[in-house]
């Protein structure tokens, strides 16, 4: 038994050599491409340096986040390097981190919920409607508003995963829907949002509004369900290997369906937390969302664990994306530079995840 | 022994002459003196189990590595500087044919056949008409009538194969004693269309081309070369004429010892009975019963399509049955609402033929493959217990023998017998009482496969039933209790005992069709 897969081992170490001698006969040469992908990767494994390549690999953009604050607070230490600014940066765009957060199950289990902002922005009109403009208490307002993110979700399921249609045909076809209902409920900017709701948004905890909390909660949630769960690692299957997760005995459906819903009562929730946040809902606010939610997603996806969407990715996206755009803004730049950086960023996120995937060596969940 | 000149004592040129070539990544030598002649209309076969150097032999003819200083390569007698650079192969006349063929599946023959090489008149305008009739009349030489318009995609295996041969042997150049080089061309292929392949291969070889026909299918070397090569760690064992060789003696010079116990030996099994199902009808099964005792193996065979294939996923759930039911440890299921989970909760486990669609997932790590059917076992308290999981995996890597056993090391950098092995540990962990095997060794080399054969005899032993549809007839008759044969979706008989032998095997698959000792590569030795 082991005497004739001697030659076999020498093979396998051969793995850890910089120079990878020969990709396994039987594999295919369909493996090959891949393994010699791997080749830079495994080089000279047991050393510092892939330790190190890892680590930049993981940190990277945690790193950049970073550097670009020393590198704007020395370009303007008066009005960036304060208090207030931070304030805002961390409160500003809870709500995108939450919406954020709330695409990730889908996205594990390769469905695309472009419908999101769509229902944050239905949310924030339906919030704004019931509340002032026609004086219900806040408590059935937000779950009318929930309600219709979980409507919505269950319809994208059924269209999706009992049909059988691409959930980027049907989502993007459901969100452009949904940005036209928002405008006919109401389509002017309302104000005065129940105060019980714009406390429970924006009351001030150390300095940052409570929304933050929420959004930091749900990331723990979130990283908490991707790494120690199994429901986790079966979202990332479902993604990853549809067939192999069905032939293992996971409810691909299920879950599947499950995502899409959870993506848009989150979705929801971050429409009613923007109207605490704002005080006020406009129709067109939703779907302003939508780029910068996937940019996060996408580029949050590059980092922590490379290639595998994550809650802690996402977290540091949305705030170094934010970081980059109000840095740019205090410069003098302004209007246009939010659409272009957070464009540029999910193409560059894109781009990165991609690299990501072929230097990706181990992947710790 | 072997004269180092270009000309041969016989007076014959050889196509390529390769000599002393070597090759060290890094101070571990993997080919070492390596000497070939490959001759005009010859079928040369190269063997030899992962990691012999095959591999890295055809990159260095291809000029994908540089040979360490001291080789040489002869083409048709002229010497040729090394390193070869990647274009000049097809220069010196040389062609490959890899195991995926190349071919690009929305374009039709005509596109394929003459990619790159179009001629091209004023303003690179295609004479479509003059390539249409170029390749027709490529293709009939072989004996292909096929319009030239048809697309790849709609082409039958064997049809695919044949095409990126004929391709590669134009490229090779009119006229000219080029060298072909098949790289495992027949993987993919029904078995029962391999002599189509052979008859084009042999058509070649008569042209005076030389052909180097990489393969692991013993039987196929028997049947179609003239001369073989063996390589084991990196060296040359022999080269020998094929016909002084049995199937027996390539194995134990391709493994370096006897081959005494590539199949365990079979046992009688007498348990009780493990699972019974009944009436089994959906998509080309029709009506199929069967009854597996514990510890028995049962082999579902017949010609590719007859329907024996999709019985393990009909009972498994993961093909939709029409009709059937599955009775299982005094519990009775229908198999029309059958599902993967309700299968694996009765005791079932299914590894599947198509290891990278079904099998595993290659971007995630060994661990998480081999954890996915149990992942529950390792989670409690509320939490996925990563220790206990990864020291879980490292134990199955050590017990199925996975090299190398390091859990976090991504599925795809391990070679297809280790992810095999992988994917049986995934499911002897979920204590089947009963395994259905699907081509369990497709893809895997000879060693590999001794070792699973090996994991399905242990299993057996220990109590479990076994059900393997494979078209592989030989292992079958070998590794089984007893074969059932299918035609056009039915079972039409059984064998075990005496009379379950490769040669009974395919007389029932045939029935009807007339079998030639050609048609059976000549396996009827040991």
């Amino acid at each position: 038994m082991k005497d004739g897969s001697g030659s076999f081992a020498e093979e396998q170490q051969g793995t850890l050599l910089p120079e990878r001698p020969e990709t396994s006969d039987s594999a295919g040469t369909q493996m090959s491409t891949q393994t010699d992908r791997q080749e830079a990767a495994m080089r000279g494994a047991g050393s510092w340096i892939p330790v190190l390549a890892n680590m930049a690999n993981r940190f990277g953009l945690l790193a950049s986040w970073l550097i670009l604050i020393v590198i704007y607070s020395i370009m303007l230490p008066h009005v960036f390097l304060t208090a207030s600014n931070f304030q805002t940066i961390f409160s500003s765009q809870a709500v995108l981190l939450v919406l954020t957060l709330g695409l990730l199950p889908a996205l594990a289990a390769g469905e695309y919920d472009l419908s999101a902002a769509g229902v944050l922005g239905v949310s924030l009109v339906l919030v704004g409607w019931l509340n002032v403009v026609h004086g219900w208490p806040i408590v059935p307002t937000v779950l009318v508003a929930i309600a219709a993110g979980l409507v919505v979700g269950l319809l994208n399921a059924l269209f999706i995963v009992l049909v059988g249609i691409d959930s980027i045909v049907v989502t993007l076809g459901m969100g452009t829907l949904l940005a036209g209902v928002a405008i006919g409920i109401n389509n002017l900017s309302v104000g005065g949002i129940s105060p019980q709701l714009v406390n429970f948004a924006s009351t001030q905890v150390f300095g940052l509004q409570l929304v933050f909390y929420y959004g930091l909660i749900l990331t723990i949630l979130l990283w908490y369900l991707f790494a120690y769960t199994p429901l986790g690692r079966y979202l990332y299957f479902v993604g990853a290997g549809r067939s192999v997760a069905r032939l293992t005995g996971i409810r691909v459906n299920l879950i599947r369906a499950g995502s899409l819903v959870v993506a848009s009562v989150v979705a929801a929730v971050s429409g009613v937390l923007l109207a605490g946040v704002l005080g006020s809902a406009d129709p067109t606010t939703g779907p302003t969302f939508l780029l910068p939610a996937f940019a996060s997603a996408f580029l949050g996806s590059t980092t922590i664990t490379p290639g595998r969407f994550n809650a802690w990715g996402s977290f540091i996206a949305v705030y170094f994306l934010v970081t980059g755009i109000t840095g740019l803004e205090l410069l003098g730049f302004s209007g246009w530079i939010e659409q272009v950086f957070y464009g540029g960023s999910l193409v560059v996120a894109v781009l990165f995840s991609r690299l990501a995937g072929m230097k990706r060596t181990t992947g710790t969940a | 022994m072997r004269p180092d000149r270009a000309t041969r004592s016989d007076g014959v040129i050889p196509v390529v002459s390769a000599r002393s070539v070597g090759k060290t990544f890094s101070g571990r030598t993997v080919l070492r003196g390596v000497d070939l002649d490959i001759l005009p209309g010859e079928i040369h076969g190269l063997v030899g189990q992962n990691g012999s150097g095959k591999s890295t032999f055809l990159k260095i003819l291809s000029g994908f590595h540089a040979p360490d200083p001291g080789a040489r390569l002869l083409v048709r007698g002229e010497p040729v500087s090394l390193p070869l650079s990647l274009n000049d192969p097809g220069k010196l006349g040389m062609s490959f044919v890899h195991q995926d063929l190349g071919l690009f599946e929305a374009g039709s023959v005509v596109e394929n056949m003459r990619v790159g090489r179009y001629d091209t008149g004023f303003a690179w305008h295609i004479s479509w008409r003059r390539e249409r009739h170029r390749v027709q009349e490529s293709l009939a030489r072989f004996g292909l009538k096929l319009d030239p318009d048809t697309p790849v995609s709609s082409l039958t295996d064997v049809q695919r194969a044949m095409v990126a041969i004929i391709r590669a042997l134009d490229q090779t150049g009119e006229g000219k004693q080029g060298l072909l080089v098949l790289d495992e061309p027949t993987s993919y292929l029904p078995r029962d269309t391999v002599e189509q392949l052979f008859d084009t291969i042999r058509q070649v070889a008569v042209l005076g081309v030389g052909v180097l026909f990489v393969t692991h299918r013993l039987e196929e070397v028997r049947a179609i070369t003239d001369r073989v090569t063996i390589l084991r760690d990196g060296a040359v064992v022999e080269t020998a004429r094929t016909s002084t060789l049995s199937q027996r003696d390539l194995v134990a010079r391709i493994l370096g010892f006897s081959l005494e116990q590539l199949y365990p030996s079979p046992h009688e099994a007498e348990g009780e009975v493990a699972f019974e199902a009944s009436h089994i009808s959906g998509s080309t099964v029709d009506d199929f019963s069967l009854k597996v005792r514990r510890g028995e193996i049962v082999g579902l065979t017949g010609l590719l399509g007859m329907g024996h294939e999709l019985v393990p996923y009909l009972l498994f759930g993961a093909e939709r049955a029409t009709h059937g039911q599955l009775d299982m440890h005094g519990q009775r299921y229908d198999l029309r609402d059958m599902t993967p989970r309700k299968a694996m909760d009765a005791g079932l486990a299914l590894l599947p033929a198509n290891r990278l669609r079904d099998g595993g997932v290659v971007a995630a790590t060994a661990r998480e493959n081999m954890t996915l059917s149990t992942l529950t076992h390792y989670f409690s308290g509320g939490l996925l217990h990563y220790r206990r999981e990864e020291t879980e995996a490292r134990t199955l890597m050590r017990e199925f023998d996975v090299r190398p056993p390091e859990p976090n090391n991504e599925f795809s950098t391990f070679s297809g017998g280790n992810q095999q092995k992988m994917l049986i540990a995934k499911w002897f962990a979920t204590q089947p009482t009963t395994l259905l095997l699907h081509e369990p060794t497709i893809g895997v080399d000879v060693g590999a496969k001794r070792q699973i054969f090996r994991l399905i005899r242990d299993a057996a032993q220990r109590g479990t039933a076994v059900v393997i549809a494979s078209i592989e007839y030989d292992d079958l008759a070998h590794l089984c209790d007893r074969v059932m044969v299918f035609r056009h979706g039915r079972a039409v008989s059984e064998l075990h005992g005496s009379d379950l032998t490769l040669e009974r095997i395919l007389e029932r698959s045939f029935i009807d069709v007339p079998i030639t000792s050609s048609t059976l590569g000549d396996q009827s030795e040991p």
